[in-house]
């Protein structure tokens, strides 16, 4: 098994609503090795997207840590946690998330703004990614004019155009058709097995789940041992 | 790299509509402050390029203008031949005894009247001033109630083309010429004979002199010896330095356009705000994806800021294309100083333009600061889950 390359311990994180205090993790404990598919599972409120949320740099735990590689992500600043990101993450939306007014091309490029690549390099890597997502021939079309599914290809390319450490994916399926879905799904496995990519994946749909290498599952907060009580 | 410019331009296509609606405020406040400022300057070029510098002018000592001086006949004849003063080529010394008057005349369109400065010259008045020059007809003769005007006044005033005839008081004047004066004060005047004036108006005196002195040392001990003098009670003061001063009144009407501006300019200030924070509104959700893929607050903040800015610059544009074709435009306005009308032309100069959309800047940085904090301050939790 490789080393681990996402290590949470003891991460707690508590939500407050005026006066009250809502626990959305406790004191979760978790280790995803380098390569691995994890699909994390759970009803809703669960924690399972706070702790998607979390291990991205998206959100800070109340107290734990929360290390990728040598990193611990809960002690970065704002604007470190913006140049972590960029990176290290590669972060597909439920919503796919694309800004409306730029072509898939522009889209994909958008990470690669941040970096030092010459624009000649940074065409190259987004035509690239859009060839890996089978979109080549549509990446000057903007999102409006393209389907659900094509549009979560777009945004799996930005994702992968960074060649980022960990792919972090937010009910990649939620918004998609059967076909689109298995599409997407089937993308995120092939990564993970020709690339070594690292891929994290919050859903609710066991199908989903099925094409990750193995699935964590959440409940009120805590994760489950196989036997589905907490650990 | 930041955000790229064309996000923010596409994104003002898109809301094309408001876009069009706020550019179009701030055009407005661009083209009233353009116009207004071109006004002014106008009417102080008039003045500014008015005068010759080799010119001295002799007023009576405390007066600002020559409509309020007094220069008695021993006086004129006391300074007329004094050392120093340049002569013709028939040896008359070059200084000619002035009066002017004020005659109330009719509007082209008869609507309304307004006060016209009636110069009365000498026979070298036009020696002392080379930028007048006859375009038609002749010049006028004495004691025939002949006069000459200025091109604008012929165009402004009702009778006032060569061969009409208008009355003043109980005088009758025949127009038989009209003069270019190169856009300086002189073309808001009728000049007829100094002492045909004199006796039509009742003055016995004049108002003032204007001589050239031989040289500028010569000028300056002329001055000295008229102001020294116990039996003249004048000032003397460069030609060019007197028109300077009357540039004075061009002040209120700077501050009036200022004032107006500034109060227009908050309000489209506002209208920038207002487009700003609906721009922020409706992309809550693209500035958390964005700050996801890893762009930094002040990326946010600056994004935002340039695109407000964007908007004004566009209306400062539009702005300065609507009052462009007020360039050169006659018009005219009452001078506290003569108590007269004085036509001038609007000066839209490329340093005004500039103004101009400094001006629209300001507005789209006032406007932008307030929405572009917010957006740039979103949490990048809530903003991912805005609808």
């Amino acid at each position: 098994m490789n080393p681990a390359i996402v290590r949470l311990e003891e991460v707690t994180k508590v939500y407050r609503h005026g006066e009250i205090d809502v626990t959305a993790l406790d004191r979760v404990s978790l280790n995803i090795a380098a390569e691995d598919f994890v699909a994390l599972m759970g009803p809703s409120g669960s924690g399972k997207s706070t702790l998607l949320h979390i291990i991205a740099g998206v959100d800070q735990p109340t107290s734990g840590r929360c290390f990728v590689g040598e990193t611990n992500v809960a002690e970065l600043n704002h604007s470190a946690l913006a140049e972590w990101r960029n990176r290290h993450i590669g972060f597909v939306f439920q919503t796919f998330n694309l800004i409306p007014v730029l072509t898939a091309f522009e889209n994909v490029e958008l990470p690669l703004l941040l970096t030092r690549l010459s624009a000649r390099e940074r065409r190259q890597h987004v035509e690239a990614a859009l060839e890996l997502v089978g979109l080549a021939d549509r990446m000057h079309h903007l999102p409006r004019q393209l389907s659900g599914g094509q549009e979560q290809r777009v945004a799996l390319a930005r994702a992968l155009v960074t060649d980022p450490t960990l792919l972090i994916a937010d009910e990649p399926t939620g918004n998609l058709d059967a076909h689109a879905a298995t599409e997407v799904l089937t993308l995120l496995q092939t990564f993970n097995r020709t690339a070594g990519k690292t891929v994290i994946m919050v859903t609710h749909d066991p199908k989903a789940a099925a094409f990750a290498k193995r699935t964590v599952h959440l409940e009120k907060g805590e994760l489950l041992n196989g036997n589905g009580q907490h650990r | 790299m930041a955000i790229p410019l064309k996000y923010n331009l596409r994104n003002l296509r898109v809301r094309w509509r408001l876009t069009l609606a706020t550019m179009l405020g701030i055009a407005l406040v661009v083209a009233v402050f353009v116009m207004v400022m071109a006004l002014a300057r106008g009417l102080k070029a008039t003045y500014v390029s008015t005068g010759d510098e080799r010119n001295l002018l002799v007023l009576r000592r405390g007066s600002t203008a020559d409509t309020t001086s007094q220069i008695t006949r021993n006086e004129v004849r006391r300074i007329r031949y004094l050392d120093g003063i340049a002569r013709n080529e028939q040896g008359e010394p070059l200084a000619s005894a002035e009066i002017v008057v004020l005659a109330t005349i009719d509007r082209i369109d008869h609507r309304g009247t307004a006060n016209v400065v009636v110069r009365g010259v000498g026979p070298v008045a036009l020696a002392l001033r080379p930028n007048v020059r006859l375009v038609e007809g002749r010049w006028f003769q004495p004691s025939l109630r002949e006069c000459v005007v200025s091109r604008k006044i012929a165009e402004r005033f009702a009778n006032c083309r060569v061969g009409q005839s208008f009355r003043t008081g109980k005088t009758t004047w025949h127009v038989v010429g009209t003069f270019d004066a190169a856009k300086t004060a002189y073309e808001s005047e009728i000049w007829v004979d100094a002492d045909e004036a004199r006796k039509e108006f009742n003055r016995n005196f004049y108002g003032s002199i204007l001589l050239r002195p031989v040289s500028t040392a010569a000028g300056a001990a002329l001055a000295r010896r008229m102001e020294q003098d116990p039996l003249l009670q004048v000032r003397v003061l460069p030609e060019t330095e007197y028109f300077r001063d009357q540039t004075k009144m061009a002040g209120p009407i700077q501050f009036v356009g200022t004032f107006l501006a500034t109060i227009m300019s908050i309000g489209a200030a506002f209208s920038a705000m207002n487009t700003m924070y609906a721009a922020v509104g409706a992309r809550t959700r693209e500035i958390g994806t964005l700050c996801v893929l890893g762009f930094r607050r002040r990326d946010i903040y600056a994004c935002f800021l340039i695109e407000s800015v964007l908007l004004a610059l566009g209306g400062g544009v539009v702005g300065c294309l609507l009052s462009l074709p007020l360039n050169g435009v006659a018009t005219g306005t009452f001078s506290w100083t003569t108590f007269a009308e004085v036509a001038f032309e609007f000066r839209i100069t490329g340093e005004l333009l500039a103004k101009g959309l400094g001006f629209a800047l300001l507005m789209g940085v006032l406007g932008g600061l307030l929405p572009a904090r917010l957006a740039a301050r979103k949490p990048v939790l809530d903003a991912l889950r805005a609808v």
